[in-house]
């Protein structure tokens, strides 16, 4: 399960690489599938149907929603700038980015590492705070399905907080997209 | 270990993605990288080895599932980075518009 599952998410990550560089937008948004649809079989792959489903369904929006929004505007990056020369300063500048990346990469990969120390490895969780939640689920919600039992009747009002938030986005799209600016 | 390991490494790759692009596309697309890494990072942490999917049967043996809690936890953040991805992405065609370049070092004028 864990080499599966970490193939997967190297086949994720080198996809999220490529969409970052890519030249073309609507290529690094077929990247940025790659990676959504990855994490949909991860999430198949771990026992959360639910979440699949729902990450399904979101990330074909979101897709449709950007791949609209690059037809509308422009495929290309960047425009060209002229007189702009990559390879001249190629030497000090690039090695000390390169130098500041990797040691910022090393000190956030250190701080996770102590972060996760006390967690447990994978695939041994203990339930501790859910036990309350699993205790007689189906008698107290009437729901076989644990996820959504916990989702509407244990955290009813997160529920209902997250249609506020939906709300309040649309009418927040609604208000940007309709607002006429100055010239 | 090695698969939060490589969930935090998505992660990086998407905070890379927000630092050096230029491209309002790419940042958002960067961003949403992160998203996503953090909610497998969640789902991650509730699976248990040999557990069934959280749905009650028939035959239902006790201490036999995948932790429900984060998996609900995660189904609300998913919807929520839906809203606020389409919402940056709103701002982007309206900036789109009014400046005709996706390029954030063109964009400098932030009155409204």
């Amino acid at each position: 399960m864990e080499i599966i599952l970490s193939g997967i998410l190297i086949f994720m990550i080198l996809g999220a690489i490529y969409a970052i560089h890519a030249r073309d937008l609507l290529s690094a948004l077929i990247s940025c599938g790659i990676v959504g649809y990855g994490l949909v079989i991860c999430f198949l792959l771990l026992k959360a149907p639910d979440l699949a489903i729902v990450q399904i369904v979101v990330e074909t929006i979101t897709l449709i929603i950007m791949v609209s929004v690059v037809l509308v505007s422009t495929r290309f990056e960047l425009d060209k700038e002229p007189g702009f020369k990559h390879k001249s300063r190629l030497n000090h500048q690039l090695l000390g980015h390169i130098l500041i990346a990797v040691f910022i990469g090393i000190v956030l990969l250190y701080s996770f590492r102590l972060a996760i120390m006390h967690l447990d490895s994978f695939g041994d969780h203990t339930l501790r705070m859910s036990e309350a939640y699993l205790e007689g689920a189906a008698e107290k919600t009437g729901s076989a399905n644990l996820v959504t039992g916990v989702l509407f009747d244990f955290r009813g009002y997160d529920t209902f907080g997250e249609a506020t938030i939906l709300f309040t986005a649309v009418v927040g799209i609604l208000t940007i997209l309709r607002i006429k600016g100055r010239k | 270990m090695t698969l939060y390991i490589l969930c935090f490494t998505l992660f990086l790759v998407g905070i890379y993605g927000i630092l050096t692009q230029r491209n309002m596309i790419k940042i958002i697309i960067g961003l949403s990288f992160m998203e996503f890494s953090v909610f497998l990072f969640l789902a991650l942490i509730g699976y248990i080895e040999g557990g069934a999917a959280p749905i009650l049967s028939k035959n239902f043996e006790s201490g036999n599932f995948v932790d429900p809690l984060p998996q609900a936890m995660v189904l609300t953040a998913i919807v929520i980075a839906l809203a606020a991805n389409s919402m940056l992405l709103s701002m982007a065609v309206k900036l789109y518009r009014k400046y005709g370049t996706f390029d954030i070092r063109k964009i400098s004028q932030l009155k409204g």
